[in-house]
């Protein structure tokens, strides 16, 4: 108890000294904990994906579609239950920033993501409707999208001006489940480019496959992509997970400096706090001298400085871990649609509680060591 | 009387910018149990040095140094940090109270080093904030006291364990006429009713003069011994 007083005494004696010093924790700890965020955000599809579904694309790159004959030979496969075709459709709503996903599903695409919810009268409205599309919660909070408005879009993989009735909202089954997509009949769109350029139709960009035991995935994959192996259009078969993660790859260099520059933070932060304790432990050699002569020992002194620096950094370190979420949310709310799943991690919370603890002892390291070291006659002349 | 202090051939050297700088050379006497001796001299001539190595913070190059009948020199840090708490009470020149802590608290930190329970400590303090008149202070931070309240903080943090010697380090030389006095009477007191020995370095003829003996020191010699 009195050791206690002591280090909070200490910690509160140079006021402004600790307080601006406790804001820089704060302020280091919080944009730690934004920087790893970020870099969660643009996981968020790959770690939502399933690990029951496949993806089979061309082997060559994903701009070569694979011909619609071969879905029934992938249903052949051993293992594979279900098998949906999906497009990426790439066109415009009104103006070109307002970029959202679209894709041309199959009409099982659904039974394959049980993740996304849709209430059964608008699904059976959409199966009726040729033109009817399916909008993800997010993107109609975003865009106002109401069940029974028209959707215009403008095409650019697919030129043309193409209309859709959006018949149904889909929400996730929770709030880590992206719902920023819009969803459309396969068997319309494929009709609507045979008119239009014949040459296209008949095409899928990938295939996803529903299996019946993950564990098998590799197997399975292996299976379906020997199927189609010295064909024209040779497959390349993966979890989806791995299809997700090939995407985020593409900003591999981005996601790798936003992460050096949360630690650089935290060493910046690391390096203010040890130049604090310093000073802090250079101004009290006398005292440090004077407890040794009262028959304190060398760990007394250490465990002093220690303390005051760990006491610092927790009261910095809890305020900027408190202020992540709240932080975050007005992020996500600023950021608009850039990430539709902005949410602190566990992991997040605990790295930034790691790093409250890491900067409260590398700091008082150096300090530390000085000040139980100090011979006591020297540290008497400090005084006065 | 026995002697508390026996010092032989005590000799004491610092090294300043690559020479050797003898500080204390041959010093040899005693120190009787219960006497109160006053140190002088002039700036350099050791008295410091001296009175530092007699309360252990400080180690001798040579000679022998006897304090309650144990050879200080020869005992490690961590010993000589031990036996420093149990016998020896420190008065400093500038008080030396840790400004974060309150009278009371100040003269209770030696304390924590004991086995003594809280109310016991809280017993401790009071009677000696009673000996050195500061009751109605003990919840004042040191910057809330004159510079002779300090020091009477400190003289009751110095005896708060009842230590077999007491050493002070100019203890009047941040203090005006009237509060020196007071300082200096009460550290008599403490050695006419507790029968503390007391080891004093002064500059102040005035201070020496409660003293039972002075000792002239000159150049790390000791030159005189006056009654």
């Amino acid at each position: 108890m009195y050791l206690l007083k002591l280090i909070l005494r200490n910690a509160l004696r140079h006021k402004l000294r600790t307080g601006l010093t406790m804001l820089g924790i704060i302020v280091a700890v919080l944009a730690f904990g934004l920087l790893q965020t970020v870099v969660d955000a643009w996981y968020a599809g790959a770690q939502s994906a399933s690990s029951a579904r496949l993806v089979t694309r061309s082997s060559i790159s994903l701009m070569f579609p694979l011909p619609l004959s071969y879905e029934g030979r992938i249903r052949g496969v051993a293992g594979v239950q279900a098998v949906a075709r999906t497009n990426w459709f790439g066109a415009i709503y009104r103006e070109p920033r307002n970029f959202f996903a679209q894709f041309a599903v199959s009409d099982n695409y659904l039974d394959l993501y049980p993740e996304f919810v849709l209430p059964d009268d608008q699904r059976q409205a959409y199966l009726r409707d040729r033109k009817g599309c399916l909008i993800g919660r997010q993107l109609a909070d975003q865009y106002g999208f109401k069940v029974g408005a028209v959707l215009p879009l403008r095409g650019t993989i697919y030129p043309g001006n193409w209309e859709f009735v959006v018949r149904g909202i889909f929400d996730g089954v929770d709030e880590t489940k992206v719902t920023r997509q819009m969803l459309f009949h396969w068997e319309y769109f494929n009709e609507t480019l045979k008119q239009r350029t014949p040459r296209r139709g008949d095409q899928v960009g990938v295939y996803v496959l529903g299996i019946d035991n993950p564990d098998n995935a590799a197997a399975i994959s292996r299976a379906v992509d020997q199927t189609f192996s010295n064909s024209l259009a040779e497959t390349l078969t993966e979890t989806e997970q791995a299809f997700q993660l090939g995407f985020v790859a593409m900003s591999n260099e981005i996601i790798a400096a936003i992460r050096v520059v949360s630690y650089v933070v935290i060493l910046i932060i690391m390096a203010v706090m040890a130049n604090t304790m310093a000073m802090s432990a250079r101004e009290r050699s006398a005292e440090y001298a004077t407890l040794k002569v009262l028959g304190f020992g060398p760990g007394f002194i250490a465990l002093l400085i220690f303390g005051e620096s760990f006491a610092i950094c927790a009261i910095g370190g809890v305020l900027g871990v408190a202020a992540t979420a709240p932080a975050a949310a007005l992020f996500k709310d600023l950021a608009g649609n850039v990430f539709p799943i902005f949410q602190v991690s566990s992991h997040t919370l605990l790295l930034q509680t790691a790093c409250m603890l890491l900067i409260g002892i590398a700091a008082a390291i150096v300090p530390a060591i000085r000040a139980s070291r100090i011979r006591i006659v020297e540290g008497l002349r400090a005084i006065g | 009387m026995h002697s508390i202090v026996e010092i032989g051939n005590l000799s004491k050297s610092y090294r300043r910018g690559g020479q050797i700088v003898p500080v204390l050379e041959d010093l040899t006497f005693d120190i009787m149990a219960g006497d109160f001796i006053a140190l002088m001299g002039p700036s350099g001539s050791g008295k410091s040095t001296l009175l530092n190595l007699i309360a252990g913070i400080d180690k001798p190059d040579h000679g022998t140094l006897r304090v309650g009948g144990i050879d200080i020199t020869a005992l490690s840090e961590s010993e000589l940090a031990d036996w420093r708490a149990r016998n020896v009470g420190f008065i400093f020149q500038f008080y030396n109270l840790m400004p974060v802590l309150t009278a009371y608290e100040n003269i209770e930190l030696p304390l924590l080093l004991t086995r003594l329970s809280g109310s016991e400590r809280r017993e401790h303090v009071e009677t000696a904030l009673a000996m050195v008149g500061l009751t109605d202070r003990m919840a004042h931070y040191p910057s809330e006291l004159s510079g002779g309240q300090q020091q009477r903080v400190a003289i009751a943090r110095a005896i708060i364990t009842d230590p077999t010697i007491l050493v002070a380090d100019e203890p009047t030389g941040d203090l005006d006429r009237v509060s020196a006095e007071d300082v200096l009477t009460l550290m008599a007191r403490l050695n006419a009713e507790l029968g503390k020995t007391i080891i004093m370095v002064t500059h102040d003829q005035h201070a020496a003069q409660k003293a039972h003996h002075i000792r002239q020191l000159d150049k790390g010699v000791l030159l005189s011994s006056a009654a």
